[in-house]
C-alpha cells in the first residue's frame, strides 16, 4: 500500500519519535492521519500499519475498534461532530445533536448520499470551558446556540465550504 | 525471600510475603474474594469488579485482585457495601448474558453460575433488549458465542502470554466488545483449546464437544495422552462408553492445566470407523477374513511353536505406544520364551547415549517440573512449541514469571526465539559449532538445561555432555524423544543390544532395519507399530502377526491381526521423556479389543509358557519391572496421582548402540503417527489449515 510523500514524511516523524523497539506508540497518530488520506480504516490500511509498527493487525483492530474516531467505513467531507456528554448535555448539546439529526436527515455516523456531510455524537471533547461545543473536521465552534448550527448545517447542505460560513466562525485554537 | 507483612483479612492476623496480592492472600488462607478476570498465572486484568474488598482508610472499595498486601492493612471482604457491590457486578454481567443455562455446555460447571448462586441478586434492573451476536466459529474446535461472554480476557490471555501465539484479542469498546480472532473471521493458531477451557462462562466453545452431554452425565477418568512424549495428563469425560472430551480443569498431573490439541481432542481415533474389532486370519484363497479370538491365537502360538521348533528366525517390532507393562512383557516372552534377541522398536531420541554419556558426571535427566523452575535452557534442533508443546509451555512460563534465559540453536525460525536471551541458526547436525561462542554466556548462569532433538546423536551427545560438564554450573539434561513411550521401550529393553534397565543383552540380534533386509526370518510380530508404511520386507512370505488398533500397512501384509486396544482403553504405565513415570486408566473399552499385554500372555498361554511369564496383570508386571530396571522401584502410591522420575542406571550403559538408527519423525502440532492419521479432529484441522 502506498500513501502521498507527505503522509510518509509524517509517518516517518512519528515513528522517529519513539525507540525503536517501541514502534507501536506511533500507532494511533499514525492511523488517525492516515485514516484522512485513506478515507476509512480499511483492512488493506490495517495490514499495512501492523507491518510498520511491528504489531499482529489484530493488534491493531483492538485499536481501532476501541476510538471511535477511528472509522472503518468513510465518513462524509466534512464530518459534524456533535458533543453530548456531561458539560456539553447540561448545555444542550442533546438539542444540538437531534436538531441536526432532524437537519441532515441523518442518525450517528450516517453519511448523506452525496458523500459530502456525515453526523456523530462524540464524547467529550476537551471542550467543556466553551461547551456546547460541535467539531467539524480538526475545527472546533464554541458555545454554539441552535441558531448558529442551522447556519452551520444550511450551509454545508448548499455546498459551501466551512471557511465560507463566516457568520460562525470557527475557534483559532 | 521477601519480607513478611502483618496485615489482617476479616479480622484475622495473617502474613504474606511483600508484593502479594491480597486476593492470593485471601485465597492461602481460605478466604474466598471472588473473582472471574483475576487468573493466577496471567497478566492482571481488573476487569471484571467482582473482587472489590474494603480497606480501611482507603476511601473507595478496592480490587483486590491487583492490590498487594500492606503492613498493618484491613481488609474486609463480607460488609453489606461489598455484598451490594457484588450483586451489582452480577447484576451488570447478567444485562446482556442468555440465559440459555440449560443448553448451555458450561451449564453445572460455569463460574458465572457458581457466582450468582452465591453472590448474586434474585432479580435484575434491566428491562432494555439484550444485544445479539450470531454465533461464529472460528476454527473445527473453537466457537464463540459472544453474548455468553463477560469480557474477562482470560482467553486473550492465555493465548497471548500462556501459548505465545495471540491469537485472540479484543475489539470494540464497552458493552459492544467482542473477542475476535487473528484472521478476521477465523483463527490461525495451535489450537489447543486453551481458550475454551479457561473460558469462565459458555462463550468460547469447543467444536467436538459442544450440545453433546451435561457434565453431570460423565465420568471423569484422568489418565495420561498417548501421542507425544510430553506426558500430560487428560482428564476424559466419559458417558455411556463415549470419550466425550479431554481436559484436565483440576490441574493435577505434572501438565497443571495444559493440554494442546492431541490432548484436548485428539482421542476421537479410538472410535474411527475402521477401528479393528475382530481377529483376523488369511484364509487359502489369501484374504483375510474375520476369525474368534480362539482361533486367531491358536494359528499364531501353532506357528510360533513350529518355528521355535525348528530353530527359526523371529522378527519383532514392538511400540512407542505401548505400556512399560507391554513392552517388558513382550520382551521377556521373546528372549525367555521363543529364544530370539531379534527385537527392537523406532527409535527417535539418543536416550542411550544420553544415559550412558551422563554416568560419572554431575549432569541428571531434567524433569518437567525443571523447565519452569531452571534458571536457563539451550534448546538444540527442536522446534520445542510445535513438536513438544507442553515443555515448551513450561519453559514460556518460566519467563514470564521468572526471566528464564532462553539460547536456541535449530535450523530455521522457531516460536522460542521470541523470548530466547541468544537466538542462533545452524543447519541440522551442524548446531554443535554454535556452542562455543555460547560458552561464556551459559557459564554465567546459575544452572542449565539442555534440551536436544534427534540431530544431536552418538558421539555428539558425548561431546555435549562433556560441553556441559566443563560449564562448572549443574546441568540437567533431556534427549527429546517422540511417542507417549518412546522413553519407556527403551528402558524396558525393545532393543537388541539392550536388556530392561539398559543391561547388554550379550546376544547379536536384530534391528527393525535389519528385520527389514533379512531374507530369512521365518516370522514377524509387528505390535503397535507401522515399519512396512514406506519399506518393504526381504523375506518373502514369512509368517507375519500385527497387534494394532488399525489396518495399517503393516497390518495389510499380516498373516493374523490381533485387534488390541488403545492407551484409553487399558491400565498400566507410561514413560514420559523426561524419564518420569505415570499411569494410565482406562477410560472405555471397545468391544473385541484386548490389550497388548493380555494378548501376549494369551499366545504364551497357548504356547504353554504362561507358568514361566506369569499374569498379564499390569501391577504384577510392574513388579517385575520394578526389580528388573533400576529407578523404577518407586511406591505404587507415587504415581497413582502423580509422576515420578526414574533414573534408570546407575554407572556404563553395557554396549555402545548404533546412533544412525535413532531419528524422530518431527511430528508437529497436528500429526501424531498412524494414531494422527485416524484423528477426526486433527484431519479436519490439517485440512482447514491447507484450505486457507
Amino acid at each position: 500500500m502506498t500513501f502521498s510523500p507527505e503522509l510518509e514524511a509524517r509517518f516517518e516523524r512519528f515513528l522517529a519519535k519513539y525507540p525503536a523497539d517501541r514502534k507501536r506508540s506511533a500507532l494511533i497518530p499514525m492511523l488517525i492521519y492516515g485514516q484522512d488520506e485513506v478515507g476509512s480504516i480499511t483492512d488493506e490500511f490495517v495490514e499495512e500499519i501492523a507491518k510498520r509498527v511491528g504489531v499482529t493487525p489484530l493488534e491493531v483492530r483492538e485499536v481501532s475498534g476501541f476510538y471511535s474516531m477511528l472509522h472503518h467505513k468513510p465518513m462524509g467531507k466534512y464530518h459534524v461532530q456533535v458533543c453530548t456528554n456531561i458539560s456539553c448535555l447540561l448545555t444542550g448539546g442533546e438539542e444540538l445533536y437531534e436538531r441536526a439529526c432532524h437537519k441532515l436527515g441523518l442518525g450517528h455516523k450516517q453519511v448523506s448520499p452525496d458523500g459530502r456531510i456525515s453526523l456523530e455524537e462524540v464524547e467529550c471533547m476537551g471542550a467543556c470551558s466553551w461547551a456546547p461545543a460541535v467539531q467539524i473536521n480538526y475545527d472546533f465552534y464554541h458555545d454554539v446556540t441552535p441558531e448558529q448550527l442551522d447556519k452551520l448545517l444550511d450551509g454545508l447542505k448548499a455546498g459551501k465550504d466551512p471557511e465560507q460560513i463566516t457568520e460562525v466562525p470557527k475557534v483559532n485554537c | 525471600m521477601a519480607d513478611l507483612v502483618k496485615f489482617t483479612i476479616d479480622g484475622i492476623e495473617l502474613e504474606a510475603p511483600a508484593g502479594t496480592l491480597v486476593i492470593e492472600a485471601a485465597k492461602k488462607n481460605g478466604i474466598e474474594i471472588p473473582s472471574f478476570c483475576y487468573y493466577e498465572g496471567y497478566s492482571l486484568q481488573a476487569a471484571c469488579r467482582m473482587c472489590l474488598v474494603e480497606v480501611e482508610r482507603m476511601p473507595k472499595m478496592q480490587v483486590a485482585c491487583t492490590l498487594p498486601v500492606g503492613p498493618g492493612m484491613v481488609v474486609r471482604t463480607n460488609t453489606p457495601q461489598i455484598q451490594a457491590a457484588r450483586k451489582g457486578t452480577l447484576e451488570f454481567l447478567l444485562g446482556n448474558h442468555p440465559l440459555d443455562c440449560p443448553v448451555c455446555d458450561k451449564g453445572g460447571e460455569c463460574e458465572l453460575q457458581d457466582m450468582v448462586f452465591r453472590y448474586g441478586a434474585g432479580e435484575s434492573r434491566f428491562t432494555e433488549t439484550k444485544i445479539h451476536v450470531d454465533e461464529q466459529q472460528w476454527s473445527p474446535v473453537v466457537f464463540y458465542d459472544a453474548p455468553r461472554c463477560i469480557l474477562c480476557f482470560r482467553c486473550v490471555r492465555a493465548c497471548d502470554e500462556g501459548m505465545g501465539v495471540g491469537a485472540l484479542g479484543v475489539i470494540n469498546r464497552g458493552a459492544v466488545s467482542l473477542i475476535a480472532p487473528n484472521m478476521q473471521d477465523h483463527l490461525n493458531c495451535d489450537e489447543c483449546g486453551q481458550c475454551i477451557d479457561i473460558c469462565p462462562v459458555g462463550a468460547l466453545t469447543s467444536g467436538t464437544y459442544r450440545y453433546q452431554t451435561r457434565p453431570w452425565e460423565m465420568e471423569h477418568v484422568g489418565t495420561i495422552c498417548t501421542h507425544c512424549s510430553d506426558g500430560c495428563k487428560t482428564t476424559l469425560g466419559v458417558r455411556h462408553e463415549q470419550i466425550m472430551r479431554g481436559n484436565n480443569r483440576d490441574r493435577s498431573g505434572i501438565n497443571g492445566e495444559f493440554l494442546c490439541v492431541k490432548g484436548r481432542y485428539a482421542f476421537d481415533f479410538y472410535d474411527h470407523a475402521e477401528r479393528l474389532q475382530t481377529p483376523m486370519v488369511r484364509n487359502v484363497a489369501g484374504k483375510l477374513e474375520p476369525a474368534s479370538w480362539s482361533k486367531a491365537l491358536e494359528v499364531v502360538a501353532k506357528k510360533f511353536g513350529e518355528i521355535k521348533a525348528r530353530g527359526g528366525r523371529f522378527g519383532i517390532v514392538g511400540s512407542n505406544h505401548t505400556t512399560n507393562e507391554e513392552n517388558f512383557y513382550l520382551q521377556k516372552f521373546a528372549r525367555e520364551c521363543l529364544g530370539t534377541n531379534n527385537i527392537d522398536h523406532r527409535r527417535t531420541g539418543d536416550v542411550t547415549t544420553l544415559v550412558d554419556a551422563l554416568s560419572g558426571t554431575s549432569g541428571t535427566l531434567a524433569t518437567t517440573a525443571d523447565l519452569y523452575e531452571k534458571k536457563a535452557f539451550l534448546i538444540i534442533g527442536a522446534d520445542l512449541s510445535i513438536e513438544h508443546p507442553f515443555l515448551a509451555f513450561q519453559i514460556r512460563a518460566n519467563y514470564r514469571h521468572h526471566q528464564a534465559h532462553v539460547y536456541t540453536v535449530t535450523a530455521d525460525e522457531v516460536r522460542e526465539e521470541k523470548t530466547a536471551v541468544r537466538a542462533i541458526r545452524k543447519p541440522r547436525f551442524q548446531e554443535f559449532d554454535a556452542l562455543p561462542e555460547l560458552r561464556d554466556a551459559l557459564a554465567a548462569e546459575p544452572n542449565l538445561v539442555i534440551l536436544f532433538g534427534d540431530s544431536v546423536k552418538g558421539e555428539d551427545v558425548r561431546k555435549l555432555v562433556a560441553f556441559g560438564e566443563s560449564l562448572g554450573i549443574p546441568v540437567s539434561y533431556c534427549a527429546l524423544v517422540d511417542y507417549s513411550n518412546s522413553r519407556g521401550a527403551i528402558d524396558m529393553g525393545l532393543t537388541p543390544e539392550l536388556l530392561p534397565g539398559y543391561h547388554a543383552s550379550g546376544t547379536p540380534g536384530l534391528n527393525v532395519g535389519e528385520m527389514l533386509a533379512a531374507t530369512d526370518l521365518d516370522a514377524f510380530w509387528v505390535i503397535g507399530e507401522n515399519p512396512l508404511e514406506n519399506a518393504k520386507l526381504s523375506t518373502k512370505r514369512p509368517f507375519v502377526v500385527v497387534q494394532d488398533m488399525f489396518l495399517t500397512e503393516t497390518a495389510q501384509k499380516a498373516d493374523v491381526v490381533l485387534p488390541s486396544a488403545s492407551a484409553y482403553e487399558k491400565n498400566g504405565t507410561v514413560t514420559n521423556g523426561c524419564g518420569e513415570v505415570q499411569k494410565l486408566k482406562r477410560a472405555v473399552s471397545m468391544l473385541g479389543t484386548k490389550p497388548d499385554l493380555e494378548i501376549i500372555g494369551l499366545i504364551a498361554k497357548e504356547m504353554g509358557f504362561a507358568p514361566r511369564m506369569g499374569p498379564w496383570l499390569p501391577d504384577t508386571v510392574f513388579n517385575e519391572i520394578r526389580k528388573a530396571v533400576k529407578g523404577y522401584d518407586i511406591p505404587l502410591p507415587a504415581i497413582t496421582l502423580g509422576a515420578q522420575q526414574t533414573m534408570p542406571v546407575n554407572g556404563r550403559v553395557g554396549v555402545q548402540t548404533n546412533p544412525d538408527l535413532v531419528a524422530s519423525a518431527h511430528e508437529n502440532l497436528f500429526t501424531s503417527g498412524t494414531l494422527g492419521r485416524y484423528s477426526k479432529i486433527l484431519n479436519s484441522v490439517i485440512e482447514k489449515r491447507a484450505n486457507q
